[in-house]
């Protein structure tokens, strides 16, 4: 008997006494995240329907593998090969694991999956079922320790993923100055993201958090700042991202099947 | 406007004990504690229960109250409507009789955190800063210690072994206060939260953030950031190299 069925503790057989429906937050994230999870691998493994005039999907850029299509690459820059061990390689599988590990090890998703996958705890008060619990002190939950890293990687598919949405501005014939409801996807779509990766906790560590003195650093302090006042609606962004990412690549999906016309307002 | 409220108080001590119902009292206004003050005056004149300034700044009275860890003083009758109201002691410390419970955990945590360190030739009354290098160790100076953050947290609550080697986020905001002082010269803080105190076991559910009556931002602004400083000495090898090279910490 451990926890709070311990020996010392007052005598209460229930696993928690609250009252409100404590349940609903995390079966709605296990839900959410869930339905993303399996929308992503589908889309991962499908290796198609990911380019249709100069949009491309968000989950295959950058494309860099000889099984993308030549106008989806950046400048035709292939380095990776279409097949591994005779397995052949979705373009998405070469990068998703940068995304996925930035969010994996994100802050704000930790609480989130522990919560509501792990149910350590499922939520405050309400006592976890697991009999032993080390944290993050071992392998493999010691490497969300690498945050920052997948938090820099962000930051390089941010710049192309903006690359993306500025291309799209072009009309199904290549001239600049056009734009679609699929320009303003992407938009949307890459602009959530540099607000998710800005408020960040690893950045605003990076930007100032770190510093013991803010006087004597006063560009710095006013980063640290602004990147303050960004990271309390960090989970706004992270939830708003996510659904951006997942909305531009149904999109892109939709208009690369036929199934969807992309409107062009001018 | 007086009403009957139920309310379910839990009666024992380390041996057994149990829930038991009563019917009070309640005027327009009041809180939990009043309450239970009323009962122990009426009809349960040896309940035990632990209160000082009734203004939610001395952290006496901090208790569970349908579940959730609360200042009894801080917690309106009305909020519960026509709900019963069950009260019980803070269920992560042993319980000592009816609604008080032991935390002395807490004090022999706060003894094992090494105390603030000037620089040596520093005189007293000389220390000199600036508002921005010492806002954020000011926010965690608001803390009442009233332990509904250590109650609430996972790690202790449901795991006692981890007593031990988990410090708990009150003390972890305490570390962060010291580690962020410009006038702290202690070196090791971050690597002793990390290997001594358990900093790595906290997996971030917020729950401490979100049970403390000061609204302090526990885990964004102690527990991460520390996460983080640690991180830059432990685990970023880009960081470790950087601080050989140029014979620092990054905590300038």
């Amino acid at each position: 008997m451990s926890g709070v069925f311990s020996p010392t503790r007052a005598k209460i057989k229930e696993r928690t006494l609250r009252t409100d429906k404590w349940w609903i937050q995390p079966a709605i994230t296990f839900g959410v995240l869930l339905s993303f999870v399996i929308y992503a691998t589908f889309r991962a493994f499908e290796g198609a329907n990911y380019y249709k005039d100069h949009l491309i999907s968000p989950f295959y850029s950058p494309c860099l593998s000889e099984a993308c299509l030549p106008e989806a690459t950046i400048l035709g820059w292939t380095p990776v090969s279409a097949e591994i061990f005779n397995f052949a390689l979705s373009p998405a599988l070469i990068i998703l694991i940068f995304p996925l590990g930035f969010r994996m090890t994100c802050y704000y998703y930790r609480k989130s999956y522990y919560r509501s996958f792990w149910m350590s705890p499922p939520a405050c008060a309400v006592a976890e079922p697991h009999k032993k619990y080390t944290g993050e002190t071992r392998f493999p939950l010691i490497i969300q320790n690498s945050h920052r890293y997948f938090f820099y990687a962000g930051l390089v598919l941010n710049v192309i993923l903006t690359y993306d949405a500025v291309i799209s501005f072009k009309n199904p014939e290549g001239e600049w100055g056009h734009m679609s409801v699929g320009s303003l996807v992407l938009l949307v779509s890459s602009t959530l993201l540099w607000f998710y990766s800005a408020s960040c906790h690893s950045c605003r560590h990076t930007i100032g958090g770190r510093l013991k003195n803010f006087s004597r650093h006063p560009v710095r302090y006013k980063l640290w700042s602004w990147v303050s006042v960004l990271n309390h609606s960090h989970q706004q962004f992270a939830w708003y991202s996510l659904a951006g990412v997942a909305f531009a690549d149904i999109y892109v999906r939709q208009v690369a099947t036929g199934a969807w016309t992309n409107f062009y307002f001018f | 406007m007086a009403r009957k409220i139920n309310l379910r108080i839990w009666r024992g001590d380390a041996t057994d004990g149990g829930l038991q119902d009563v019917q009070v009292e309640a005027n327009e206004g009041e809180v939990v504690l009043d309450v239970i003050h009323r009962v122990q005056a009426t009809q349960m004149g040896d309940l035990a229960v632990r209160w000082n300034c009734k203004a939610g700044k001395c952290g006496s009275c901090s208790m569970e109250i349908n579940g959730k860890p609360r200042l009894a003083c801080m917690t309106q009758v009305a909020a519960y409507g026509d709900e019963t109201i069950t009260v019980t002691p803070l269920r992560a410390f042993p319980v000592i009789k009816d609604l008080v419970a032991d935390v002395s955990f807490n004090y022999k945590k706060a003894m094992e955190i090494p105390a603030f360190e000037p620089p040596k030739e520093l005189v007293p009354g000389e220390a000199r800063m600036q508002q921005i290098d010492v806002e954020r160790s000011q926010e965690f100076r608001k803390c009442i210690e009233c332990f509904l953050c250590q109650d609430v947290c996972h790690v202790v609550r449901d795991h006692e072994e981890n007593k031990k080697s988990f410090a708990g986020p009150r003390f972890f905001i305490r570390i962060a206060e010291l580690d962020m002082h410009p006038l702290d010269t202690l070196k090791n803080r971050k690597r002793t939260a990390q290997e001594e105190h358990g900093l790595g076991m906290c997996n971030i559910t917020k729950c401490c953030t979100e049970v403390c009556p000061e609204h302090i931002k526990i885990t964004d602004n102690a527990i991460i950031p520390m996460k983080e400083r640690v991180a830059d000495i432990k685990y970023d090898p880009v960081r470790w190299l950087g601080s050989k090279i140029r014979k620092r910490e990054g905590i300038v």
